[in-house]
């Protein structure tokens, strides 16, 4: 996939520097009545984003992810960490506010995703008005944006969320987050509530935006397929650490982190000649709450030893033409697991 | 290429099923044809507004002076002498009284739900937006409050203040400001982590831009449900404390008091001492069934 | 009254139901027909509005009272539309069980597992305490939850997604149906869950020999799990078979639509072959075909006529007026 030109103004630090830094994110949400108990939804997340790529992010629930999502965007603040937007650090010189014009979310689609006592294009236009466009120039934008989505603005704008089909109440909630010209959308479970057959749609519509407007996206997904095909990277979590992260077809095809290869296992084959027979890994993603010691896959891992229990591993190198970087310790000749220096 | 527009584009002109989710009527029609299809509701409403209209056109429709006395005509019957309702212990028309005594009794209704509606509306919106201790303050303190029986409260508060029109609805929007800001901080709180509302955060906007354009619509619903079926109990606590001497004053015509002084003379003529209640309790539950309907009618399942 | 073993477990004839209230008449399912044998399963796909949920719903008569519904469903050779509410509650957990979605929703928070169970079993055998405890017990280990006889006592909000929907479908199992209903149990799971709990349905329904018909919208979860699939579209089915032949070779457009639209390994360089348009609106269908809007290959007299099922080998049908001939 190539990398859009950059004629963007608002670019500093051209194509070699990443668009999105994070460092260290850290978020623990402490729990009501329990006290000093918390849950860590993410600790200690960090990795970087080019310039028109696509990065995705997978993970089962209780990862970390829908926090991670909200975290790139200071809705909710990290306890630690830091985030850097095209060389500036967020909070430092570059403020909360001016990171939201240049970067925009979009939700899964609920219907709790959009205003119900609104229609579509005041919906839409809300944002370029808030940041300080008059009413009706926020109007002209949204009827365009409207259009860049597939929906007639005319036909759809007056009307209501409740009024519209699934499809296209994320096709405005993809508009809304456009309406603002950003430079990077984080895309949270956007196509995980549409039906099958409308999410094709979306996704074709989700690239075709993409070309046209030189986008960055981090999409965020459950579903490995549509990762697959959307991505150019891949970043695996779980428990809110970084377990993989590299090129997506290396993920795909030669993963490293046992946790990787059991979700990637754990999709349905398609073919009712080849079914899985045996679950990949037993159990259910543990609670976050109590995270176990050392690396937190140790208690549903197949290779877990002695030496998981007492460290984390930390994200190392894996061998390959581009960065690929695994948390596991039979990565590490040095770590003393048993497995190691294998690759 | 993909070719955005065609995506909701049917194929050639195949119409109405391929065209986007079919325009339902808006929300504010898909109530009223709701109401319009409800029977009872309307009844009741024709109800209510038949006293509203009386009470604003009072001047017009009542047969004779409501303050007139009579020494001979007192306590009469139904019907006596062109007195369709009868007279009361001084001889003045009970029509007359009962239509003067419903534009006390209606201030009394709306004025404090309106202003326990604004403030307590508020409160409730601004602690349940900011959540923490500044909901906890507020929310207790108003727990206080609600911890008297309301007829009490205001009781007390009218007796402190000495009475009269102004002190007596200053009592009841007292007694109301709790229960108002409850229902409103109910609703804020509901809505405040839903996406849309983040997605407002997400541009940008600040705390009281949010409220302004995106909770203060979603929680008008429930107040105004709410506040509606207020109303009726208004009607019945100010007809109270008007009963027990904390309302108007005499001469006024007003249903409570009237109720109270024409309590000695109910083995005279039992019927028209009993018609000051009877009009409390009609417009009383029409107020209160008109709110049900309407609930139900806006509870529109979007 | 029993049939003898070759007589279908459920057979489904014209059956229609709508849902009347005083805005509109939302037509959920239109005439549909189907039988599923005895220790088969059957797969019910279809996208939301399909009304596969409402036909499975219908085979036990859980539906809201605005619902009306003409046709005829037979279970076991037994009439369903027709029983009294004694027979009903006889045949939920008797003869048919369902397991749901949400197992938080499906399962009553303020009583432990062992509790529950031990409730169905009571009402269904009519034993004492003991032994239905017994039974619950060996219901949690068939379904294969650790450390089950602790697990007996443990509330709902205690277990874990995946152990809950196991505790539900051990509940289902309690009373030996011989139809299993399955209403998208894997839908709300991860994947490392899903395939787990698939995995389990399969066996337990090997072991067991119960019917099975498994409602969902992931062609990946009908082809893991199905030996027959029957696709529903805006309240119609509109093509059966082997799971095998109909992934392969779709007849129905919707079908082969529903295929090609599924992300499953497609180029990255290429848009999905998407559907174009959107399901349609149950209380407004259009005469003739409801898929031909979003129809490549309708034709004038698509609009007209509704497509009769079209047998192309048995238990092979299509509901297309276009199917595609040998040549193509």
């Amino acid at each position: 996939m190539a990398f859009a030109p950059f004629n963007d103004p608002r670019d500093r630090g051209g194509p070699a520097q990443p668009l999105l830094i994070a460092e260290d994110l850290r978020k623990h949400f402490p729990v009501k009545g329990a006290r000093g108990k918390s849950v860590q939804a993410v600790d200690g997340v960090s990795f970087q984003v080019k310039k028109g790529e696509t990065l995705g992010i997978v993970g089962e629930s209780g990862c970390g992810k829908s926090t991670l999502a909200r975290l790139l965007l200071h809705l909710v603040v990290p306890d630690s960490g830091a985030l850097v937007f095209d060389g500036d650090q967020v909070g430092g010189s570059l403020s909360v506010g001016a990171l939201r014009r240049q970067a925009q979310i979009v939700f899964q689609d609920s219907y709790s995703s959009l205003n119900p006592r609104m229609p579509v294009r005041d919906s839409v236009a809300f944002g370029p008005f808030i940041q300080g466009k008059k009413k009706a120039e926020a109007r002209d934008i949204a009827r365009d944006i409207l259009g860049k989505v597939g929906l007639d603005a005319d036909l759809f704008g007056p009307r209501y969320p409740h009024e519209l089909s699934g499809g296209q109440k994320q096709r405005v909630n993809i508009a809304r987050a456009l309406a603002t010209g950003p430079r990077m959308v984080i895309l949270d479970e956007p196509v995980s509530a549409l039906d099958k057959s409308v999410e094709a749609q979306v996704l074709n519509l989700l690239r075709a935006l993409k070309r046209q407007l030189n986008l960055t996206y981090i999409f965020i997904s459950h579903d490995l397929n549509v990762v697959r095909y959307i991505s150019d990277r891949v970043l695996v979590m779980y428990l809110g650490r970084v377990v993989e992260l590299g090129p997506v077809d290396r993920i795909f095809e030669a993963p490293q982190h046992p946790y990787t290869r059991a979700l990637l296992d754990s999709r349905p084959s398609m073919d009712p000649e080849r079914r899985i027979e045996e679950a990949p890994i037993t159990g259910d993603p543990p609670n976050p709450i109590d995270p176990p010691s050392g690396c937190r896959f140790r208690t549903r891992c197949p290779f877990a030893e002695a030496v998981c229990e007492k460290t984390s591993p930390a994200l190392t190198d894996v061998r390959g033409p581009e960065t690929h970087v695994a948390a596991c310790h039979m990565q590490d000749p040095a770590s003393g697991h048993s497995g190691a220096g294998h690759g | 290429m993909t070719d955005i527009a065609a995506i909701d584009r049917p194929l050639d002109t195949f119409d109405e099923q391929a065209a986007p989710a079919t325009r339902v009527r808006g929300y504010w029609r898909s109530v009223l044809y709701r109401l319009r299809h409800d029977p009872v509701t309307l009844f009741f409403a024709a109800i209510v507004l038949l006293v509203v209209l009386a009470a604003i056109f009072a001047p017009l429709i009542a047969p004779f002076d409501p303050y007139k006395e009579s020494v001979v005509g007192r306590l009469k019957p139904l019907g006596w002498r062109g007195h369709l309702f009868g007279t009361d212990e001084l001889g003045r028309d009970m029509l007359s009284r009962l239509i003067y005594g419903g534009r006390v009794s209606l201030l009394m209704g709306v004025v404090p739900v309106l202003i326990a509606s604004i403030v307590g509306g508020l409160l409730g919106v601004v602690g349940g937006f900011a959540g923490g201790r500044i909901n906890t303050a507020i929310m207790r303190t108003m727990d206080v409050f609600y911890a008297f029986p309301s007829v009490l409260l205001a009781v007390a508060v009218a007796g402190a203040m000495g009475g009269g029109i102004t002190n007596g609805m200053l009592a009841l929007t007292l007694v109301f400001i709790p229960p108002m800001c409850r229902v409103a901080e109910t609703a804020t709180t509901q809505i405040r982590m839903l996406d849309y509302i983040e997605a407002a955060r997400a541009t940008g906007a600040g705390t009281v831009t949010v409220i302004r354009y995106h909770v203060l619509g979603n929680v008008l619903g429930p107040v105004f449900v709410y506040a509606s079926s207020l109303v009726s109990v208004s009607i019945l606590l100010a007809s109270g404390l008007s009963f027990l001497g904390l309302g108007v004053r005499p001469p006024t015509a007003d249903w409570g008091l009237m109720l109270s002084t024409l309590r000695q003379s109910i083995y005279v003529v039992p019927i028209v001492c009993a018609l000051p209640g009877a009009v409390i309790f009609v417009s009383s539950v029409s107020f209160n069934l008109v709110s049900d309907g309407l609930r139900a009618a806006m509870d529109v399942r979007l | 009254m029993d049939q003898g073993a070759n007589s279908p477990l459920v057979e489904v004839n014209d059956l229609s139901v709508k849902f009347v209230s005083r805005e509109a008449t939302a037509h959920a399912v239109n005439k549909i027909s189907f039988a599923a044998q005895r220790g088969e399963v059957l797969c019910i796909l279809g996208e939301s509005g399909s009304g596969k949920s409402v036909t499975l719903r219908t085979l036990m008569r859980l539906l809201p009272g605005r619902a009306k519904v003409e046709g005829s469903v037979h279970v076991n050779g037994r009439d369903v539309l027709a029983m009294g509410s004694r027979e009903l509650r006889d045949l939920r957990g008797g003869l048919v069980a369902m397991i749901f979605q949400e197992p938080m929703t499906a399962l009553d928070p303020v009583y432990t597992v062992g509790q529950q169970i031990g409730e169905t079993v009571r009402r269904h055998t009519g034993c004492g305490r003991t032994a239905a405890r017994a039974r619950a017990l060996e219901l949690l280990e068939l379904v294969r939850i650790p450390s089950a006889a602790r697990r007996l006592d443990a509330y709902p909000h205690e277990l874990s997604g995946g152990l809950r929907q196991r505790a539900m479908i051990a509940m289902a199992l309690s009373c030996d149906p011989q139809l299993l209903l399955a209403d998208e149990p894997t839908t709300a799971l991860d994947a490392t869950v899903q395939v787990q709990v698939l995995i389990l349905l399969r066996r337990l329904q090997r072991e067991l020999g119960m019917g099975m018909i498994f409602v969902t919208h992931d062609l990946g979860v009908a082809a893991e799990i199905a030996d027959r699939i029957a696709v529903m579209y805006a309240g119609r089915i509109v093509e059966v078979g082997p799971v095998a032949q109909v992934l392969a070779n779709p007849l129905h457009p919707y079908t082969a639509g529903l295929l090609a639209s599924t992300v499953h390994g497609q180029d990255k360089h290429q848009d999905i072959d998407a559907i174009p348009g959107s399901p349609p609106d149950m209380r407004r269908l259009s005469p003739g075909c409801s898929f031909a809007p979003r129809c490549s290959r309708r034709t004038a007299v698509c609009r007209m006529t509704v497509p009769e099922p079209q047998f192309s080998a048995p238990g092979r049908m299509a509901a297309c007026l276009n199917l595609p001939t040998a040549a193509e």
